[in-house]
């Protein structure tokens, strides 16, 4: 008896608590672990044409945000011209682009600012919402699923009860009534959104760590006096991943749009330009009655190609996870 | 666990939940900054006017009276009255809700209906070209965000062609003329009004029991009992659809109940749009101007339309699929 003990412990040493000293090698062991993992994700998500071209299109967003200041010809909430009465402006400038004399690419908006700035600056909010969101709700929801699954009972009902109630709030609405009690502010759109969004994630990653719990390799790194989070973090979470960034992408694509129609009721941030409060000022201006397709048309294209982007790579990623889809 | 304790449970599972809801807007509505009374009271007002119109919406009890206050009304279905129009809040509840669930009803239906039978047909020519192109339409439909769509439609068919309305329910000045509700539905000019907002919601609706079925109707073929119907030389019509599509149907039914619950909640950004007076673009109003008995009175209504529904679909599963054990 204790020989077999001994002998699996002797298979199982790597999965040991080790004392300090250790600690370096335990923590390269954890970051070579994810590596491969990750690596082995990455490898079948670019198979595929679609995910590929998804990933171009998102990594190109993100170049524009960060070159933002160097691509765009103006800033992008500074008048560019006074109208004959004053500062109030009723009319916009044609753009460039359509053989115009202008030195605006785009046109301007009716209150005189530049609309290609403007597109090229609403990159940054998007992306600052659609990522800070997603990596908070895939994260905290991921959390929460791995320790309801794997601890059960009443902390299980608890977490759970939880995610119940949230899913009774519509998203929508839900999101205006908090940020209308926050104040309207982009950091406070992302954390509505992310108040609401775990939930779907908690959903999915606790019924997989409750499968998880029950295999062999998880029982057995218990016998050998695994710590919880030890077994949570080692074992449990590296086989989550996969769902956890399929809803991350998801979760990515989803803030995007949320705070694209916020903004677009009037719940925007007045300080930060978006694409959702372009088209909300364009809305205001009468700029579809006026057919000023030059305002509202660049904004919408590039919500739905870095949407689509980020539903496509979830779905690569779905491939990943359910292999019965291929 | 049996059915009936089953039921019960949920029940009380469902209660909860909406105390919760209620719950939670007493506290948010109370965070909100600014004195909403401020949209009603004008500087004229003497100050003994002012504190009679604070008294009279019993902003001044300590807030545990006001909670419990705000519970007992809730259970009798009284919102109280709106700042802004001092109407009660169930009377404009119950004025914009229906305009809200015409529209649903209509997109979710032509929705349904067409989404349903693309999936089944996509899963059918599984590989073809025809289910790649649908495929990737339902997914670009699910991309696109709808007030954009809608706003795109507006433009070219409102604004460029004039085939369409550019805003609301019924064209200016007949607002009057109905004699009811029923009366205005079945007039051209409510149909003309009605066909963008409902194809827009429609067209994105439709991507998510297209998938659904798709895939469920992959599953269903790979059973055996596809190959016995082969077997006995049924037409592939006839298999097709009342064999495999009906059996591949049940994930799509309470997917439905929950999604027509996300729709009314949902309804916001395309009431919007359109001018549609419906309760979600009441409530988006009733936000930016601060009326917040109306704010959380439609909140409530959208909220529970959602939990109310997600209780259906769970007693729904149960008995359609008896297969599903309770617990």
């Amino acid at each position: 008896m204790a020989q077999e003990e001994q002998s699996s412990r002797s298979i199982y040493t790597d999965l040991d608590d080790g004392g300090s000293d250790e600690e370096i090698d335990k923590w390269q062991r954890t970051f070579r672990l994810w590596r491969e993992t990750l690596k082995e994700h990455w490898g079948m998500l670019t198979d595929e044409l679609s995910v590929k071209l998804s990933m171009l299109t998102v990594g190109g967003f993100v170049l524009i945000a960060i070159f933002a200041p160097f691509i765009a010809t103006h800033q992008p909430l500074q008048r560019q011209y006074q109208g004959e009465a004053g500062i109030i402006i009723e009319d916009w400038v044609e753009p460039s682009l359509l053989g115009a004399d202008t030195e605006y690419l785009l046109g301007t908006t009716a209150e005189g600012f530049d609309i290609f700035s403007q597109l090229i600056y609403g990159t940054r909010a998007a992306l600052l919402v659609g990522l800070v969101a997603a990596f908070f709700t895939a994260g905290i929801g991921t959390l929460v699923g791995l320790v309801a699954g794997y601890y059960g009972g009443k902390i299980d009902d608890a977490l759970m009860r939880i995610v119940d109630f949230l899913y009774g709030m519509p998203l929508l609405p839900t999101v205006i009534v908090l940020v209308a009690v926050l104040g309207p502010d982009l950091w406070n759109i992302i954390l509505a959104l992310i108040i609401l969004q775990w939930r779907s994630t908690a959903r999915v990653i606790r019924s997989q760590s409750l499968s998880l719990r029950e295999r062999p390799f998880v029982k057995a790194a218990e016998v050998a006096g695994a710590g919880d989070w030890h077994i949570i973090s080692r074992h449990l979470a590296p086989n989550v991943l996969p769902m956890t960034f399929l809803y991350g992408s998801f979760g990515i694509a989803w803030a995007i749009l949320a705070e694209a129609g916020i903004s677009f009721i009037g719940l925007g941030d007045p300080n930060t330009v978006s694409w959702g409060t372009m088209l909300q000022a364009s809305r205001a201006y009468s700029a579809l009655s006026f057919g000023a397709w030059w305002w509202f048309v660049p904004p919408g294209i590039c919500i739905g190609l870095l949407v689509i982007s980020g539903f496509l790579i979830g779905r690569g990623y779905e491939d990943i996870t359910n292999p019965k889809l291929q | 666990m049996g059915k009936a304790s089953f039921v019960v449970r949920r029940t009380l599972q469902l209660l909860v939940t909406l105390w919760a809801v209620g719950t939670v807007l007493f506290g948010l509505f109370r965070l909100m900054p600014g004195d909403p009374t401020s949209y009603v009271i004008s500087s004229q007002m003497t100050q003994e006017a002012r504190q009679e119109l604070i008294e009279s919406y019993g902003l001044n009890d300590p807030l545990h009276v006001q909670y419990i206050r705000f519970l007992e009304n809730l259970v009798q279905l009284n919102f109280g009255q709106s700042f802004h129009s001092n109407q009660p809040v169930t009377d404009i509840i119950a004025t914009y809700m229906p305009n809200t669930l015409v529209l649903m009803l209509t997109a979710f239906i032509v929705a349904y209906a067409l989404g349903i039978t693309l999936g089944v047909l996509s899963g059918w020519y599984r590989g073809s070209r025809f289910e790649r192109s649908t495929v990737i339409t339902a997914l670009t439909a699910r991309s696109v965000p709808t007030f954009y769509v809608g706003l795109i439609v507006l433009w070219i068919f409102g604004a460029e062609l004039g085939w369409i309305p550019m805003s609301g329910m019924t064209s200016l000045g007949t607002g009057g003329q109905y004699s009811g509700f029923l009366d205005m539905v079945f007039t051209v000019d409510f149909l003309r009004h009605l066909i963008a907002p409902a194809a827009v919601l429609g067209f994105y609706y439709m991507g998510y029991p297209l998938l659904i079925m798709r895939t469920s109707m992959l599953e269903v073929l790979s059973e055996d009992f596809i190959d016995v119907c082969r077997a006995k030389g049924l037409k592939e019509r006839t298999i097709m659809f009342k064999h495999a599509a009906r059996n591949a149907l049940l994930p799509i039914i309470t997917a439905a109940a929950i999604a027509l619950g996300y729709a009314v909640g949902g309804s916001v950004l395309i009431e919007t749009v359109f001018a549609w007076p419906g309760i979600g673009r009441e409530m988006v109003r009733a936000v930016l101007r601060r009326d917040f008995p109306v704010a959380q009175g439609t909140f409530i209504v959208l909220a529970s339309t959602i939990i109310f529904l997600n209780f259906i679909a769970d007693l729904a599963y149960g008995y359609l699929d008896p297969r599903v054990t309770y617990d």
